[in-house]
């Protein structure tokens, strides 16, 4: 059994951030495990730019991005092994993985941070009727076979989803010069960011179609077109609004599911909303000594968000390997009127810092007004022009608030009328 | 070709009587239209050994249920095909349903299924906590259970190959004629001569059938649709659950498959294309609000894939099963509807039994009826599996990241006798590709063990054979 201070569990942007943070701090002995054959997550996959303008203030592209970090990474003495899956994590913190080169690895490790990053939902959550033919996939997948294997998985394209990989791949496809037919959107508002919307569709002439959804997929062996129509107020297909389009390929983008088996396994407790770990302002999960960060623990859109996030829970890694436990008095964060979800979910009372809630909207909002309350008391209220539930939001709740909110008190978060 | 025997069809059915044939001195070939074997009805139905209560006392399909039933846990063992004795429950919600599960035990009786009760609510509740608080009692079948369909197939041509047996695959027969007192069977691979003929062709055994004059099989296709439900839900099911046969139909089933996922199904919509298995919106409606009926925890949220299976119905509501009456070398097995999956076992022996009747043969000096237990990482211990990556490191790369299926697993099913071919031919034989993210990670990974392993580029790889192609040409 090899011995390390800290198990990160991922080598996309959040576990590189989060090991690179831990031994700044002076983490001795830090290891990356990381599945696929090299650093830097999905990263690698997403050769258009847009990444960094917040944290680095340029535009990078993906594999840029990741690329600083990999760099650093391999500046320090972390160790990393990448092709290497990690398939348990006991009780006491011992990590059992396997590659093909060491074979089975155990690792009794003091602190673990999760960022095994998320996955795409498939076909079968959606339930669309029809034939199981092949052309129909992620777009995700697709999104590999075009940057990464270099071939076209389609000529024509009908793309259901409006999430950022969705809208990406629209712009991705028209390049290499396929046909992209339409981007259908259930919801009556894309879940993908704005400035996606422009610069991958308006600007290539994609119509976008909201409120309506691919209800029937048709084709023998290669899907040959499906068929769409329009939904109600309860997301529901309306009767006659049904339209045939041919298209050898359907790519789904309908949302992103955390990657929380491994966590479930080993006894961490999620958020029924984010699907994610439930953590506290350093993002510790339930389970001593296990932090989670990145889209592990909350779908981001923008991968600034990641690093920042991940950043805190590899300080938070370093601060329970030298001792630091939190095991006192807390206060709990809901989302409530609007507000889907909180991460963190609790702040320990005791807190040494200013803590940001990170939240998403449920629906589109214009003109409101955003209220963090505790009780009756009102701690902030701030006018807000729009919020998306493509966009995640954030809010500042200083130190000296939280310390004198009553222990298991909560703190509100909602949209109200302006 | 030249063939003693040519079996037409490489469903459960046919790779069952090809396995019992293989063990004889004559020469027998397996003839697929499809890239694989397991393409028709046995791919997608309900997996479910039936106790044998079902069918009509004194036909066909009654006596080769409870056959069947009776050899399924030890073919399976030889096999290495998982199966579970998890015994299955018709659920009655009324006085009237009472009555039904009544007789429904009395024709088991008749039919000679052993180990039948009929229990009372309380009882159906302790063993199935999540069955709905308006059971009224239920009839237990403890002999039935549950297997995995296209893993019988699989393993069953593996072992009919490994004993000499030919598995031929996008051989399609067209016509028959005869000559010199032979069988030509025109095929889409050419010509094949074979001195018998053994018709398991499903769906089609009609057509061919009709193909040496002999009208007689007649056919309904009947589509039935399911909802796959990701392993987190498989706790609501233990043992297989029914609804009481009525005048609206057989209701839907909910149970749980050998790997731990639920399934729930299936609808029962008559449809004139026999190879359509196109799900439609109606029935999956239809099977979740007949599930909820039975557990009302079933939810859609779990759901991870639907499909659809076509039944063949024969008008004469019986197997048939037996001699041609129009060609005298030629045996139908047709209308193999439910159970037939359960009777499988029991078809074989029967068919074996009538052939060797007409054909002389022996024993080969030496045969095998096991299949070597394919290498399962998921289900090995920590040093088992220490030692199994040392022997060969590629079962230390796992592609599949759901079902944790390793690189080793899927080379073993490329090269296995009968082996895979395409995507889903991998994924029904190490399950890559069948866990919740279904295959969005490992897809690509899977076409690229396939070309490598194949000598093929990636972009001959298709999902399941003909023009069911993943990816086009080099981008640009
Ligand atoms: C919805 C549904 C649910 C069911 N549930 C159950 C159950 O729970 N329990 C149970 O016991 N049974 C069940 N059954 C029945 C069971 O699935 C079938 O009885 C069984 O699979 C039939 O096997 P088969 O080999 O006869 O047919 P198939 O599996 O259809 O095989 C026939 C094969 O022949 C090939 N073929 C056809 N024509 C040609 C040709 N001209 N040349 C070459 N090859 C050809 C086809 O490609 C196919 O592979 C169910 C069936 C359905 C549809």
């Amino acid at each position: 059994m090899l011995n390390y201070d800290l198990v990160v569990i991922g080598g996309g942007p959040a576990g590189m951030a989060a090991a690179l943070r831990a031994h700044e701090k002076g983490v001795k002995k830090i290891i990356i495990l990381e599945r696929a054959d090299s650093l830097g997550g999905i990263l690698e996959q997403c050769i258009h730019t847009g990444f960094g303008l917040h944290y680095f203030g340029e535009e990078l592209s993906g594999p840029e991005y990741a690329g600083r970090f990999i760099t650093q990474v391999y500046d320090t003495d972390i160790d990393v092994k990448v092709d290497t899956m990690v398939l348990d994590i006991s009780d006491d913190n011992v990590v059992t993985a396997c590659n093909n080169f060491d074979g089975l690895l155990t690792i009794k490790a003091t602190a673990v941070v999760l960022a095994m990053g998320c996955r795409e939902r498939p076909r079968g959550a959606l339930s669309i009727a029809g034939s199981r033919c092949s052309g129909i996939m992620t777009a995700g997948t697709a999104q590999k076979y075009v940057n990464i294997d270099g071939y076209m998985p389609g000529k024509t394209v009908v793309i259901l989803g409006s999430g950022d990989i969705g809208l990406i791949m629209a712009r991705r496809m028209t390049l290499e010069g396929a046909k992209v037919k339409a981007v259908c959107e259930l919801m009556p508002y894309s879940g993908g960011l704005t400035r996606n919307i422009v610069q991958c569709l308006e600007d290539f002439g994609i119509p976008l179609r909201l409120s309506c959804t691919v209800v029937k997929t048709h084709g023998k062996d290669r899907l040959e077109g499906v068929t769409v129509a329009n939904v109600d107020e309860h997301l529901k297909p309306i009767p006659g609004t049904e339209e045939y389009i041919p298209c050898d390929t359907l790519m789904l983008s309908v949302g992103l599911i955390p990657e929380n088996e491994l966590s479930k396994n080993a006894g961490v407790e999620l958020d029924r909303i984010t699907n994610g770990p439930s953590v506290d302002e350093y993002r510790q999960t339930v389970k001593p000594g296990v932090f989670a960060c990145g889209n592990v623990l909350q779908v981001h859109d923008l991968v600034d968000y990641v690093t920042e996030e991940s950043q805190i829970a590899g300080e938070g890694a370093a601060r329970y390997i030298e001792g630091e436990r939190a095991d006192g008095e807390k206060v709990y964060t809901e989302g409530t009127n609007g507000v889907r979800y909180i991460v963190p979910q609790r702040i320990n009372k005791n807190t040494d810092k200013d803590v940001k809630l990170y939240f998403r909207v449920g629906q589109v909002f214009r003109n409101v007004k955003l209220t963090v309350k505790c009780g009756d008391e009102v701690i902030l209220s701030r006018p807000k022009k729009k919020m998306t539930p493509g966009e995640m939001e954030n809010v500042l709740i200083k130190t000296d608030v939280i310390k004198r909110l009553p222990a298991d008190s909560k703190i509100t978060v909602s949209v109200e009328e302006a | 070709m030249k063939y003693g025997v040519a079996v037409i069809g490489g469903g459960v059915v046919g790779a069952l009587i090809c396995r019992a044939l293989s063990k004889y001195d004559i020469s027998v070939a397996l003839l697929e239209k499809a890239n694989d074997v397991a393409m028709g009805a046995t791919k997608a139905n309900s997996a479910i050994v039936h106790g044998g209560f079902d069918a009509k006392t004194g036909t066909l399909k009654a006596k080769l249920n409870v056959r069947g039933t009776e050899l399924m846990p030890e073919v399976c063992k030889q096999l290495n095909v998982p199966y579970r004795n998890n015994g299955s429950m018709v659920l009655a919600f009324s006085d009237s349903e009472a009555q039904t599960v009544k007789q429904l035990y009395q024709r088991g009786v008749d039919n000679g299924v052993p180990k039948l009760e009929i229990i009372d609510a309380e009882r159906v509740h302790e063993l199935e906590p999540y069955v709905s608080d308006e059971v009224k009692c239920a009839l237990l079948s403890n002999t039935a259970g549950i297997v995995c369909p296209y893993e019988l197939t699989i393993a069953a041509t593996e072992n009919a190959v490994t004993n000499g047996a030919d598995f031929l695959r996008n051989c399609e027969v067209k016509a028959i004629r005869q000559e010199n007192g032979a069988y030509i069977l025109e095929t889409t691979l050419g010509e094949i001569e074979a001195a018998f003929v053994i018709n398991a062709a499903g769906n089609h055994s009609d057509e061919v059938s009709a193909m040496v004059g002999d009208d007689s099989v007649k056919l309904v296709s009947r589509r039935g649709d399911y909802y796959l439900l990701d392993k987190s839900f498989g706790y609501l099911a233990d043992h297989t659950l029914f609804q009481c046969p009525n005048e609206m139909g057989k209701g839907a089933l909910v149970t749980p498959t050998v790997d731990g996922n639920l399934l729930i199904g299936p609808s029962a919509v008559d449809q004139d294309d026999k190879d359509c298995t196109d799900t439609e919106a109606e029935g999956l409606d239809f099977v979740i609000s007949k599930a909820f009926k039975s557990v009302p925890a079933v939810n859609l949220r779990g759901a991870i894939t639907s499909f659809a299976g076509i039944r063949s119905h024969p008008t004469t509501d019986d197997f048939i099963i037996g001699w041609s009456e129009k060609s005298e070398h030629f045996i139908n097995v047709a209308g193999i509807e439910s159970p037939g999956l359960s009777a499988a076992p029991a078809i074989a022996e029967y068919v074996e039994k009538i052939l060797l009747g007409k054909l002389e043969c022996s024993l080969k000096e030496s045969y095998t009826l096991s299949r070597p237990a394919p290498v399962r990482f998921r289900h090995m211990t920590k040093s088992e599996r220490e030692a199994l990556i040392k022997k060969n490191s590629a079962y230390g790369r796992i592609i599949c990241r759901c079902e944790t299926i390793t690189e080793g697993e899927i080379i073993d099913a490329i090269k296995a006798p009968a082996g895979a071919r395409d995507v889903d031919g991998v994924k029904r034989r190490t399950r890559a590709g069948m866990g919740r993210c279904q295959g969005g990670f490992c897809g690509s990974k899977v076409v690229e063990i396939l070309a490598r392993e194949l000598g093929v580029d990636k972009n001959e790889i298709t999902k399941f054979g003909g023009e069911s192609k993943i990816i086009y040409e080099r981008t640009k």
